[in-house]
């Protein structure tokens, strides 16, 4: 997809110079969601981390987990606090639970109307938003809901 | 042996400068930082270079080796940073410098924060840089990036999960606003909050309402802490530290990496709460009055819960007007005015207001105050309480 749901001028999300996150954002580069997995225990950890909380140790693996989930929670923005959003609200964040990927949560905006009406317990799937002008280039999360049904405007 | 800093230390002296809306503080910060601790200084009858020990948080700017020197501090004894939890942490820095007279580190000891958002930056600004990265990066460029927006899901989850309605809400801003209208200090004294105006102020972000958000603002607070014996000899009432606790449940996640914390809905005393009465010795239904850090008036609705003031369920039928105002209400809550309506000092003056209901000195007293309880910073991480108790409760 060419447009964004937010207008350009965020703060351009980057890995960090020691790359601990870089695997996740060059999977959505390619259209790929990818969390972190202990691989003695299959338990799954969000955000990024460098040790396995469960049984401590350092060779967490990244897997491909599909990019559906659940609405947990969600705010509707109407107060920007960014020059780049003066003309954006309101806008709407969730959080977003992957029960099949051990119900770690994740954080997105809900595409469609932001007046729309967002329900907890909500179906959700992800699209990539991909911001190849950007310098540097990089792919954004999003979610809309499952199976396309977006609420009348 | 039971360990326990129980009614070892006690709350002397307290002092402010002006509060002042943010950016119009006449002072630089550190200026506004010793006026505010000369302030307490005055108030408990101490001569400022007895101060041996200092202990803030939030990593406030004023460190304690350069506020030693500048008041001719005779020696420095205890230096304390509450690390973690921005507001979250004033509770804890008066618990560390309890913990540090109980244990003989020192002897006299300041808490004090001080802010001038005017000199440097404020809290309720996203990052301006080109880039983020870490945590910031999974959620800055979905334009979640201030205090209100990344909390805003806590509360609203809570109230998905307990029915809770929007007047629970209204009626923490409310009591905020009533106090403050006998308060002079606060910046909103003669700026009363109607349940009209409250309905129809525009959201910040959703479940909160601009009236449901701590101001911003400039000033210093300070509070300075004793031995129980040494207290005996000066003037001021006493207000013991009977309990305090820091800190978090499992995996509680710093903001703003909050959206991951397993226990979502939570403003994190679940796990204080009961370290907390147990080592006061008492429990919620012998507390006289609260006061309860507003960053966002759903954290105080979550803590009130969690430190067992009420069920979930009920919360509706207990968060009216009525029960929350001095001096006759069920609970009294944030008698000074509060982070909303007094002065976001980050809290502190949450703390102070807490000592003066134990002296007697609030201008919305609770009669015969003798348990007083200070709740720091909801939903962050780490939090922390303390509870004040008189010398009849010690």
């Amino acid at each position: 997809m060419s447009q964004s749901y937010l207008p350009h001028g965020l703060p351009i999300p980057v890995p960090e110079r020691n790359g601990l996150s870089a695997p996740y954002w060059q999977g959505l580069r390619e259209e790929r969601l990818r969390v972190q997995r202990n691989p003695r225990t299959g338990v799954y950890q969000w955000p990024p981390q460098w040790i396995a909380y469960d049984d401590q140790g350092f060779d967490l693996e990244w897997v491909d987990v599909a990019p559906r989930g659940v609405v947990y929670s969600w705010t509707r923005v109407w107060h920007p606090v960014h020059p780049a959003l003066k003309d954006a609200c309101p806008y709407i964040v969730v959080v977003v639970e992957l029960p099949h990927a051990g119900d770690v949560r994740m954080l997105g905006n809900l595409l469609g109307d932001p007046r729309q009406e967002v329900t907890i317990g909500a179906e959700v799937e992800a699209l990539f938003e991909h911001h190849a002008d950007a310098q540097p280039p990089f792919s954004l999360l999003q979610w809309r809901l499952a199976n396309g049904a977006q609420p009348a405007p | 042996m039971r360990r326990s800093m129980r009614g070892t230390a006690a709350v002397v002296g307290v002092g402010e400068t002006d509060y002042y809306r943010h950016g119009q503080a006449p002072d630089p910060e550190f200026v506004l930082c010793l006026k505010a601790i000369l302030a307490a200084c005055r108030d408990a009858g101490l001569d400022p270079t007895e101060i041996d020990g200092f202990a803030s948080y939030s990593n406030d700017r004023n460190d304690p080796p350069t506020l030693a020197t500048a008041l001719g501090v005779r020696e420095l004894r205890f230096s304390n940073m509450q690390w973690g939890g921005g507001g979250g942490g004033g509770a804890g820095a008066v618990a560390n410098a309890a913990a540090a007279i109980a244990g003989g580190l020192a002897d006299c000891v300041v808490v004090y924060r001080a802010l001038a958002q005017g000199q440097f930056g404020r809290f309720g600004q996203g990052p301006q840089s080109a880039t983020v990265s870490g945590d910031l990066a999974l959620t800055v460029p979905y334009g979640q990036m201030s205090p209100a927006q990344w909390y805003a899901p806590k509360v609203t989850r809570f109230m998905h999960e307990h029915d809770i309605g929007q007047e629970a809400l209204r009626a923490i801003a409310l009591a905020s606003y009533h106090h403050a209208q006998s308060n002079p200090r606060a910046v909103m004294y003669g700026r009363p909050l109607t349940e009209a105006a409250y309905d129809e102020s525009r959201w910040i972000t959703e479940p909160f309402h601009l009236y449901d958000c701590c101001q911003e603002n400039d000033g210093a607070a300070a509070l300075i802490l004793v031995s129980a014996e040494r207290a005996k000899d000066l003037k001021p009432t006493p207000a013991f530290v009977l309990g305090a606790a820091i800190g978090a449940g499992y995996r509680v996640h710093s903001t703003p990496a909050g959206f991951a914390t397993p226990d979502l809905a939570s403003s994190h005393f679940k796990t204080l709460a009961p370290r907390l009465y147990d080592m006061a010795g008492v429990g919620p239904a012998d507390v006289d009055v609260v006061q309860c850090y507003e960053n966002f008036t759903g954290g105080v609705l979550m803590a009130l819960v969690e430190h067992g003031f009420f069920a979930p369920d009920e919360a509706m039928e207990f968060l009216r007007l009525e029960n929350l105002i001095a001096p006759a209400g069920r609970l009294p809550l944030n008698t000074s005015g509060g982070n909303l309506a007094e002065c976001y000092m980050h809290g502190l003056e949450l703390q102070i207001e807490a000592v003066r209901q134990l002296r007697g000195e609030s201008t919305s007293q609770v009669p015969d105050v003798d348990l007083s309880l200070a709740v720091a910073g909801p939903m962050v991480t780490p939090v922390s309480t303390v509870l004040f108790g008189s010398e009849a409760a010690v």
